[in-house]
Formats: structure tokens, C-alpha cells, sequence
């Protein structure tokens, strides 16, 4: 019974990837540049070793996505590119984590500079307490010095990208509470795409959503990774499978394989791979 | 022994403890109420005290006590939220210095009220002020009770109220917000001043309401630091002596020549300061409240 | 798959900006915050040094010895500072703080407790959330008026029904100070009861035990130490309270064992004394030197709460 199932899974995954491979074997592909690189990285809480050397490359203008079951790493590995981790205490991390070739780790970095360079969008949507208008608007505040003509536009530009400004064109001085999850959510990535970042960083970008509006958010993912690069961590193999270019299996705190999407879920090095990626665990 | 039996007795006994806490309670508020109702006016609010504080109103009083709460909170509310951010937003809980600060806050609430009015005159008093004088080669100025160290007295006072609600304030802020904040590139203190600190204000609200209802009822700190029974005016500069609703009460209840006669004056003064406090305590449960189901949603 | 060559994504811009800014004001503000929390230990320090300081001369200045020392406090069985022959026997106001005291505290204790009991164990749902609140109106009403329903009121009354000659007196102030350590006891107590985690008392009803019984010998052994620590609390309060005793204990430093005689507290006789005092006296020295022992007492029964809470603590995290 138990390998039936497996096949059915696995099955369900061959036909995203041999459907996706024959959609885009009609572009070229380009030689995608190195956004971020992760060198040799091992994190801490206190005393546990939460990721054990870690490296891997994450290219530019592609969507890298991280699997695993719970607790294998992945949140913190993802919240270690931004160095979101410094607000844990008694966090500690070793090892190197170069964005466009400089060491975010280094003694003298602006940890402000990064975190607008690396944006975040977090597992449970957490918009702020204040209008659509305000929430998107707060980045360029922080950043300071821009006229209010020039915010409008910033907010009318990024509520676009994110496939939002329809839905609350009329309702930007609404509270952004008052919005269903999957707005709320896209509401998040709008404000983080206000700051112009570089990198995206998703924390399971769906998870708290119903199917309809994790198809939106899906499909906004695949339209955002020509201007943005895109990290996103999922415990849905279906939907790395449908929108990543690229999948790490992350498993108690070590990166076992890395590689395209299409050769993780078809044809994985690793048996531990295999046995994630075809249900056999997790 | 049967075991409904000793149930409803015992039930009943705690039960009646419980009656005797509400039925004090009644007797006093109602006792006050009854005998301090008919003095209330207008007059009584708007005039001074007439012929040995058996007529007329208490302005005088209620001025001094507006007068000193609210200098005392210019001084004890931004001290106090200060501390409860430092506390919350950027120490860390096993350096010495933050051990310190939280074992002073809870020793400061301990101190007898009568030890912080010894303190107000020998050190506010004799020592700064005097030396203040001294300096500026003034006369008694500074040397002496007034709304200005009678106001500092009673913020020291009230300074552990004020941290311990703004910290509950402050942690009540869902850590979501402080991260998405951060998140997006903002410093410690934007994400405090434009996040944290709007999302806590009911909270800080409370403890300010709070430390007023103490500053307006606490009377021994202020019995050598600047209240006074009568006088002809009313006070215009920190450096002034006042009059003040609770000092008023102690003093008439237990000096004054006539107390037959002053008994509905007096009875109406303990009324308005009972309401007073009351009514500012109540506010500040409410607001409390509404904090405590607010923190239990988000979470 | 085939490869076409591109240019290479341009370098973003700034790099150099990435470099660590050094944000004045940032660090201005958090200096300035920093510096204002200090103030609470500099607050406390401040009080220690001073109220010693200006007692000390009872320990070491020789002049003021010769009028108020140790030894005066000790051996001399009156307190009368204001007289041809200063008297400063701290008999009399040391016996009368402990009558007060330990009348507040026997009042206020067993009906604290037994409230908290009903409260937790007993109160039908509906009634329990609104007992905690008015309880704490209670707490709110200032001692100043606390002490003028004892004078104005329960002495007259309490006279009448045990017919004493001192209208004002250790009773009379005793119990109005218990009112105002009931809110306190009570509340410390309620929290302490409910911290106990519902299953040890579901377990103890399984085994059969009555709802008395589980409460006495479950909860209450339980959350003891809880309800010490609100007990101490109680009795710091009781000790340093002043505008209650001032007007209803008759301020009179008798020294005798009648609970019904009027009595003068080390507060109280602060209170009374403080204003006509000569700056720098050995009577001023005296005051002080009484400030410090209230000083000292409230802050070990502060202590001991404190120790008790954590003891609590540890025994719930422990279970």
C-alpha cells in the first residue's frame, strides 16, 4: 500500500517537471550570475548546531527552492541570508555568506543595507497595524528623503508588482487588517518590493493560504524572478516543484543535495532525497 | 465526615470572608457617599474654603493636587517608559547593569511612603535645594517645601508603577511586527518610535493613569516636601507651597477646632478625592483589560 | 539544453555602501535612553546613602550621643524627645508598630486567604471574574481615607460595642490597616492558587478527595509559599503604613500590652515629629535613624517575598 502511494506522489511530480521542461525548452536559457554565495556555513543556537556546513551557490534572476522536513534547518538557513537570526539570542553563525561577493557576516557591515538589499516575507503574514498605504509606504520612510508624489508612486508601483493594486486601489487608507490572508500576504510582499530589493527571501509563502490564493502567489513568484532573485522555503513539494529553477534538500541541518529542480525530483544522487522527494518520510 | 456537608461548609466559610472583603467595602464607599453627597456643588469646586473650613469649597485643594500630579508625570512618565524600553528593547537580561535596574524598581516599590517624604526633605530640600541657593546666591528659594520637590518626591515614588506597565506594554507588541520591521531594513529605534511605541501607548497610558491616582492620594510624601493646610493664594511657580486634597483631609480630620462643624465640609472633600481616585483607577483597569484581550488574540 | 550567452546582470550600485555607517543619532539615543534608566538604581542608592547618612551620628557622633544613642533607645522605657529632658526609649513606638502590625496582619490574613480560597476552589465561573476586580477597588482607595473612616467612623463604633476609654487605639488602627492589606494578600494569594496546574487538582479529586480537602491539602500546600510571599508583603506594608495609623491610633507613645490603649507607631512618630524638628539635631538624627530600621525591615520582608515567589516557581516548574 505504502509503495503504491510513493508512486502516486513521485508520478504527480514527473508530470509537473516533464510539463514544465516542455514549456520551456522553447526559450533559451541564459548562463544565470552568482547572487549569493553560501561558503562552509554552520550555524548555532547556544550550543545546538542547528546547519552543518552548509554551502551552496543561489543564482541571479532564478527561484532556488529549499525542502526538508520539519525542523531539518531550512527557516534558519533562510533567515540566516539576512541575518534575521541576529535577533535570537545566543545565535551564532560561522562560516561565510558572500551577496554579490562581500561577506555579510564581516565585522563592518551595515546590517540595515542588507536587510533592504534582502528582503523578507514571512510564513504568517504580519502586515503592520495600519493602512495598505502606510504598510507599503514604511520602507521608503525608513529609508527617508523622498517627496510624497514620489511614495505614491513607489506604492502604486510595488501594489502592481505584486498583483494587488486592483483589488485595493480604492481601499489604500483601509486597514490592512481588514484584508483576506492571501491579500494580507501579498500586501507583505509589496511592501518588501517597495525598498527595491535585490534578493526576495520566502518563508513558506503559502502555507496559511487556501488554493486559489496560493495560485496567485505562485504565479506573482514566477512573474517576480525576472527582476528579483527568489529563495523560497517549502514543505510543499508540489509547489517547489511547479515554480523553482533550482532545490536544495535540507536534512537535520545539512544541505544533502543540491541541484535543478528537475533532476531532485526525478533523478536524486542521494537516497535520502529520494526517500523525501517519493513520500517515504516527512 | 460527609463530603457535601464539609464541602458546603467550608464553601461557606471562605464564602463569608469573601461577603466581609464586599461588605467592608460597601460600608466605607457607602458611608462617604452618604454624608459627602450634599456638600458637592458647583460652589463647592469653584470657591475657596471660608470660616475655618466649615464653608465654601475646596479649589485651592484641587489646584494643588492637579498642580503637583502633573509635574510629577513631566517627571516620572518619560523616566519611567525610557526604562521599561531600555529594559525590553535593548539590554540584555544577564548583564549587571540590567539586574541592577530591575532590582532597584522593585526595591523602590517596597520603600514606606514616609521614608520617601524623610528623603524629600533631607536630601530635595536641605541638600539640593540649599545648595541651589547657595550658588545662585538666592535667598530661600529652592531650600524649601514647594510643588517642585514635593512633584520629584512622589515620581520616585511612583517610578516602579510606570516601568512595570510600560514593560507589560511593550511586550505585549507581537514580535511579528518588530521582525517585519527590521526585516525591511529599519534601525532598533525607527522600528521602536514608529512601530512599537504607537502599538504600546494604551498600555503606557495605564501606567501613567495609574501612578496619578497614587500621586494624587499618597499623602505622607508630601506632609514635608510642600503641602500646606491654608494659604491665602494659589501656588504660580514650582517653587511655590500648595494646598492638596489629601493633606487637607488629614489635617482637618485631626487638627481642626471644630470637628462637628466641619464634618459635611470634610465628608464632601474625602468624597471628591474617593471619586477621584476611583474613577482614574477604573479608567486604567479598563484600558488594561482591553490590552490583556487584545495580547490573548494575537497570540 | 542550449546555452546562449548574455551580458552579465549589472554590478548593483554602492557596494561600498554596504560598509558598517556609523549612525549618530542612533547612538545618541540609545546613550540617552540608557542613561535615564540608570536612574532608578541611582534613585535607590541615592535614598540608602542618604537615609544612613543622616542617622549616622547616632552611631558616631559623640555630641549627639550624649542625647540620643543607642543606648537611650534601648534602655530608656519612654519616648518623649520634646521636653525639658529628651527621652528617646524606642520601647514604647517599637511595641506599638508590633500591635498594629500583628492586629492587621490576623484580621487581613485569614480573610485574604479565605477569599482567595473561595474564590479559586468555590466561586461559580460568572462570579469569579468579577470578585478580582472589586477587590481591587479596595486596593485603590488611599490610605488617608482609609485612616479617616477609622477615626471618623469605627471608632465610635468599635468603642460602643467593647467599651473601651481610648476611643483611638492599636485595634481601632489595626484593623482599618488591614483593609488596606487585604487587596494585596488576597491578589498574591488568587495568583498563587491559580498558578497550581489543574491537573494535580483533577488528580486529586479522581482519588476521591472532597473539593475542602483538595483545596487544603493540594492547592494550598502547593501554592504556599505564594501565599507567603503575599503575607510578606502584607507585613512590609503594615509596617511602613502611615496616614491610617496618624489618625486613628491616637498617637500616643504608651508602652503596654492592651491592645486597646492608644499607641504610637515608628511612622506615625515620623510623621508627627518631622516638621517641628531641628535640622541636624539629635532628635532629626533620631527620625532618621527610625526611617533606616523601617528602611531595613520593609526591605527584608521585600526579600523574603521575593524568595518565596521563586520558590513557588520552582516547585510549579518542577511538577
Amino acid at each position: 500500500m505504502l509503495e503504491k502511494t510513493e508512486n502516486l506522489i513521485s508520478d504527480q511530480i514527473k508530470v509537473i517537471i516533464q510539463d514544465k521542461k516542455e514549456r520551456s525548452a522553447e526559450k533559451p536559457v541564459e548562463i544565470p550570475a552568482l547572487k549569493i554565495a553560501v561558503e562552509k556555513l554552520n550555524f548555532f543556537y547556544a550550543k545546538l548546531q542547528a546547519l552543518k556546513n552548509v554551502s551552496v551557490n543561489i543564482q541571479t534572476h532564478q527561484v532556488t527552492a529549499f525542502i526538508g522536513p520539519s525542523g531539518c534547518g531550512k527557516s534558519t538557513f533562510l533567515r540566516s541570508l539576512n541575518r534575521m537570526n541576529d535577533l535570537i539570542p545566543d545565535a551564532r553563525a560561522e562560516g561565510k555568506v558572500l551577496l554579490d561577493g562581500i561577506d555579510i557576516y564581516q565585522k563592518n557591515i551595515d546590517i540595515t543595507q542588507i536587510r533592504r538589499k534582502v528582503g523578507m516575507v514571512f510564513q504568517k503574514s504580519n502586515p503592520f497595524p495600519k493602512t495598505v498605504y502606510e504598510n507599503v509606504a514604511y520602507g521608503l520612510k525608513i529609508a527617508g528623503g523622498k517627496g510624497k508624489a514620489s511614495i505614491d508612486e513607489f506604492v502604486e508601483k510595488s501594489l502592481k508588482q505584486a498583483a494587488l493594486w486592483e483589488e485595493v486601489k480604492d481601499k489604500l487608507h483601509d486597514s490592512a487588517l481588514k484584508l483576506s490572508g492571501g491579500q494580507q500576504q501579498r500586501v507583505c510582499i509589496a511592501r518588501a518590493l517597495a525598498v527595491e530589493p535585490e534578493v526576495l527571501l520566502m518563508d513558506e509563502p503559502a502555507s496559511a493560504l487556501d488554493p486559489i490564493s496560493t495560485a496567485k502567489i505562485e504565479e506573482l513568484i514566477l512573474d517576480l524572478k525576472q527582476k528579483y532573485t527568489i529563495v523560497i522555503v517549502t514543505h510543499n513539494m508540489q509547489q517547489a516543484a511547479r515554480i523553482s529553477d533550482f532545490t536544495g534538500f535540507f536534512y537535520l541541518g545539512e544541505l544533502v543535495e543540491f541541484d535543478t529542480t528537475s533532476k531532485i525530483f526525478t533523478n536524486p544522487s542521494h537516497k535520502k532525497t529520494e526517500d523525501y522527494v517519493t513520500g517515504r518520510f516527512g | 465526615m460527609n463530603q457535601k456537608f464539609s464541602a458546603a461548609f467550608f464553601g461557606g466559610l471562605t464564602g463569608l470572608a469573601m461577603l466581609l472583603i464586599l461588605a467592608i467595602l460597601a460600608v466605607i464607599i457607602g458611608n462617604i457617599v452618604l454624608n459627602g453627597h450634599q456638600v458637592l456643588s458647583w460652589e463647592f469646586f469653584t470657591s475657596a474654603p471660608k470660616e475655618g473650613m466649615t464653608e465654601g469649597g475646596i479649589l485651592p485643594a484641587i489646584f494643588g493636587t492637579v498642580a503637583l500630579v502633573i509635574l510629577m508625570v513631566i517627571a516620572v512618565i518619560p523616566i519611567g517608559v525610557m526604562t521599561a524600553i531600555y529594559l525590553h528593547e535593548y539590554a540584555r537580561p544577564t548583564s549587571v547593569f540590567t539586574k541592577s535596574i530591575r532590582f532597584a524598581i522593585s526595591n523602590l516599590a517596597g520603600i514606606p511612603s514616609i521614608v520617601f517624604g524623610l528623603f524629600g526633605l533631607g536630601f530635595f530640600i536641605y541638600f539640593i535645594g540649599t545648595g541651589v541657593d547657595r550658588f545662585f546666591g538666592l535667598e530661600v528659594v529652592f531650600g524649601q517645601p514647594c510643588l517642585l520637590w514635593a512633584a520629584t518626591t512622589l515620581a520616585l515614588l511612583n517610578l516602579p508603577v510606570v516601568v512595570v506597565t510600560a514593560e507589560e506594554a511593550l511586550r505585549a507588541v507581537p514580535k511579528e511586527i518588530r521582525e517585519g520591521s527590521l526585516a525591511l531594513g529599519a534601525t532598533k529605534w525607527q522600528t521602536i518610535k514608529k512601530m512599537i511605541l504607537p502599538q504600546a501607548l494604551p498600555g503606557i497610558l495605564t501606567g501613567a493613569i495609574l501612578s496619578i491616582s497614587r500621586g494624587a492620594g499618597e499623602v505622607a510624601p508630601i506632609m514635608f516636601t510642600g503641602a500646606a493646610y491654608f494659604l491665602p493664594y494659589l501656588p504660580t511657580k514650582p517653587t511655590d507651597q500648595f494646598m492638596e486634597l489629601g493633606y487637607h483631609i488629614y489635617v482637618m480630620s485631626t487638627q481642626s477646632p471644630d470637628v462637628e462643624a466641619t464634618k459635611p465640609y470634610l465628608y464632601g472633600t474625602v468624597l471628591v478625592l474617593l471619586i477621584l481616585t476611583l474613577l482614574l483607577n477604573f479608567v486604567a483597569i479598563v484600558i488594561r483589560y482591553r490590552i490583556r484581550t487584545q495580547l490573548k488574540r494575537v497570540m | 539544453m542550449d546555452q546562449v550567452k548574455t551580458d552579465l546582470p549589472e554590478k548593483p550600485a554602492g557596494i561600498i555602501s554596504l560598509q558598517k555607517r556609523f549612525r549618530f543619532s542612533e547612538f545618541l539615543i540609545e546613550k540617552f535612553i540608557l542613561l535615564n534608566s540608570a536612574v532608578a538604581i541611582l534613585g535607590v542608592v541615592i535614598i540608602f546613602i542618604f537615609i544612613f547618612k543622616e542617622a549616622l551620628p547616632i552611631l558616631t557622633n559623640p555630641e549627639t550621643q550624649k542625647e540620643a544613642s543607642l543606648q537611650h533607645f534601648i534602655t530608656q522605657k519612654v519616648w518623649q524627645p520634646v521636653s525639658d529632658i529628651p527621652k528617646y526609649g524606642f520601647a514604647p513606638i517599637i511595641v506599638g508598630t508590633l500591635k498594629v502590625v500583628l492586629i492587621a496582619i490576623l484580621f487581613a490574613v485569614p480573610i485574604s486567604i479565605g477569599a482567595a480560597i473561595y474564590t479559586t476552589e468555590f466561586a461559580p465561573r460568572r462570579i469569579r471574574e468579577f470578585l478580582k476586580p472589586v477587590v481591587e477597588i479596595l486596593a485603590g482607595i488611599p490610605s488617608v481615607v482609609l485612616g479617616f473612616f477609622a477615626l471618623m467612623v469605627m471608632a465610635t463604633f468599635l468603642q460602643e460595642i467593647f467599651h473601651y476609654s481610648m476611643r483611638l487605639n492599636a485595634f481601632n488602627a489595626g484593623l482599618a490597616v488591614s483593609f488596606a492589606l487585604i487587596p494585596t494578600i488576597y491578589s498574591i494569594s488568587e495568583d498563587a492558587l491559580n498558578a497550581v496546574p489543574r491537573s494535580l487538582k483533577e488528580a486529586s479529586l479522581a482519588l476521591g478527595a472532597s473539593r475542602w480537602q483538595t483545596a487544603v491539602r493540594v492547592v494550598l500546600s502547593v501554592a504556599f509559599p505564594g501565599v507567603i510571599a503575599g503575607v510578606m508583603l502584607g507585613v512590609a506594608r503594615a509596617i511602613g503604613e502611615t496616614m491610617i495609623v496618624l489618625m486613628a491610633s491616637g498617637n500616643a507613645a504608651l508602652l503596654s500590652v492592651n491592645i486597646f490603649e492608644s499607641v504610637r507607631t515608628m511612622s506615625a512618630t515620623i510623621a508627627a515629629e518631622l516638621a517641628e524638628v531641628v535640622f541636624g539635631s539629635p532628635h532629626y538624627n533620631t527620625l532618621f535613624f527610625i526611617g533606616s530600621i523601617l528602611f531595613l525591615s520593609t526591605f527584608v520582608f521585600n526579600l523574603l517575598a521575593h524568595l518565596s515567589v521563586t520558590r513557588l516557581q520552582k516547585k510549579i516548574a518542577g511538577e
